[in-house]
């Protein structure tokens, strides 16, 4: 019976008699106008992270500083993660178009295997995310920030990054977090750093082996460490609280805009990714109840898989500019 | 009613007919192969940074030009062959394409632009950020 086909009304129309412009069918030509329009959308976001890039060239930070965390492992390995990271993607999207390809022959349990496995892929890919996303936001050495918005992180002799609670006197103090418990007019309040600035202060006067490291970048394309007087001179006039991972507000690796622009573009993308997820197990569900064996065309597997490698595309721009430039 | 039932309506020739796949199957294979090398290449550059392109080209260093034509490179196979835009017709490939990069290079240059002159005005004219 036809009408168990499943045909959309403007296919109806314009489409049907045999006609196809651009021997393309209407959802897939439509498919590829949303995919030009989001390429768009990321654009706009990318162009304007260059946009800010551009204007604090000096002071933005070295992807190598930031990214340098693989789980279970410790120590310094930049680049390894997000090469992990663009590789699963890479992987995924070739599992799709051989679900495609699979779908021409109309192989019905080699597109559910193929499904199955791009399914596992997204999934690999957001819990790597969600990794990547919780290190930053936890972050690693802590700094000090500035009257004027800027970053001072701590260095010792041979240039490596010294953290926050290997130096800092702790003091006791009066100055507990305000919780609900507490109080009758309870006004929230964010989570108390680990230390005061005047502590940190106060180990770095006792600490002639701690160096300041600036957020400006030098000729040679590292970050210029300060003299010790210097470094002491910079941290009692312009220092002003304690900063320990990202928020909106202040992160610990340059200016605001760094994790803004971090968490803005990763999370569009992830939001993608998550989308396309979504509809990788519906259409995974659909072929296992043979919903296309019926229709007699595999043809939707090939307008999501369109999608899904779309997010995989647009993720290697984001490594591009986020981790590698 | 089976518009894509055909024999082979894929296109199996890459690197501009210098590299033919017997099948759309080893295509694929042989895409991701390539893909996985250009990968590698921008991870190890990555990483060690070698010092001789570390030099000036047209406003940017010479390594970041590479990574953003691998970038590109990357980007037109997986729209080529994974998104079968090879086997498109060329009017839909043109529809796409050709709007996406005048666009696109449109508005990187103007905000880049942009970008740069208020550096400038930061880094040589009377604003002070650092206090």
């Amino acid at each position: 019976m036809d009408s168990t086909v499943v045909n959309t009304s403007a296919e109806n129309k314009r489409w049907g008699g045999g006609i196809e412009p651009l021997k393309a069918s209407y959802g897939k030509m439509m498919m590829w106008f949303f995919l030009t329009s989001d390429s768009l959308t990321f654009t706009g976001f990318l162009a304007a992270y260059g946009f800010s890039r551009f204007k604090f060239a000096d002071s933005w930070p070295i992807a190598d500083d930031v990214f340098t965390h693989v789980p279970f492992i410790h120590g310094n390995y930049p680049m390894i993660f997000v090469a992990f990271m663009t590789f699963i993607l890479i992987m995924s999207s070739v599992t799709m178009v051989l679900a495609v390809d699979a779908g021409h022959q109309m192989n019905k349990a080699k597109v559910s295997l193929y499904m199955f496995l791009t399914v596992l892929g997204g999934f690999v890919f957001l819990s790597s995310q969600a990794y990547e996303w919780s290190t930053f936001i936890k972050g690693g050495y802590g700094a000090v920030g500035t009257h004027g918005g800027n970053i001072i992180q701590f260095v010792d002799a041979k240039g490596e990054r010294v953290a926050l609670k290997d130096f800092a006197i702790a003091e006791s103090t009066e100055r507990t977090q305000h919780t609900r418990k507490d109080g009758l007019w309870f006004s929230g309040e964010k989570a108390l750093p680990s230390f005061t600035f005047e502590e940190v202060l106060a180990g770095f006067e006792a600490n002639p082996e701690v160096f300041v490291r600036t957020t400006y970048t030098a000729e040679d394309g590292h970050k210029t460490i300060l003299s010790r007087s210097e470094s002491l001179r910079e941290l009692r006039t312009k220092g002003k609280n304690v900063v320990e991972g990202a928020n909106l507000v202040q992160n610990e690796y340059g200016p605001t805009l760094f994790a803004n622009y971090f968490f803005f573009i990763t999370g569009f993308h992830g939001f993608h990714v998550s989308i396309g997820v979504l509809l990788n197990i519906i259409i995974f569900f659909n072929v296992l109840i043979g919903t296309y064996e019926r229709r007699g065309t595999y043809e939707m597997v090939e307008k999501v898989g369109l999608y899904w490698h779309f997010v995989d595309l647009v993720w290697v721009f984001v490594f591009t500019f986020f981790y590698l430039v | 009613m089976e518009p894509h039932a055909q024999a082979e309506p894929h296109k199996l020739a890459i690197f501009r007919g210098y590299l033919k796949f017997k099948s759309n199957k080893q295509k694929i294979w042989g895409v991701l192969i390539f893909l996985a090398i250009v990968t590698a290449i921008e991870v190890l550059l990555g990483i060690y940074k070698p010092a001789i392109l570390d030099v000036e080209v047209m406003g940017m260093k010479l390594l970041n030009w590479i990574f953003i034509i691998l970038t590109i490179v990357k980007a037109y196979y997986i729209t080529w062959d994974f998104m079968h835009m090879r086997d498109e017709t060329a009017s839909l490939r043109r529809m796409v394409v050709w709007t996406a990069v005048f666009l696109i290079s449109y508005i990187i240059f103007i905000l880049l632009q942009e970008g740069g002159y208020v550096e400038s005005v930061f880094s040589k004219g009377f604003v002070k950020t650092d206090f």
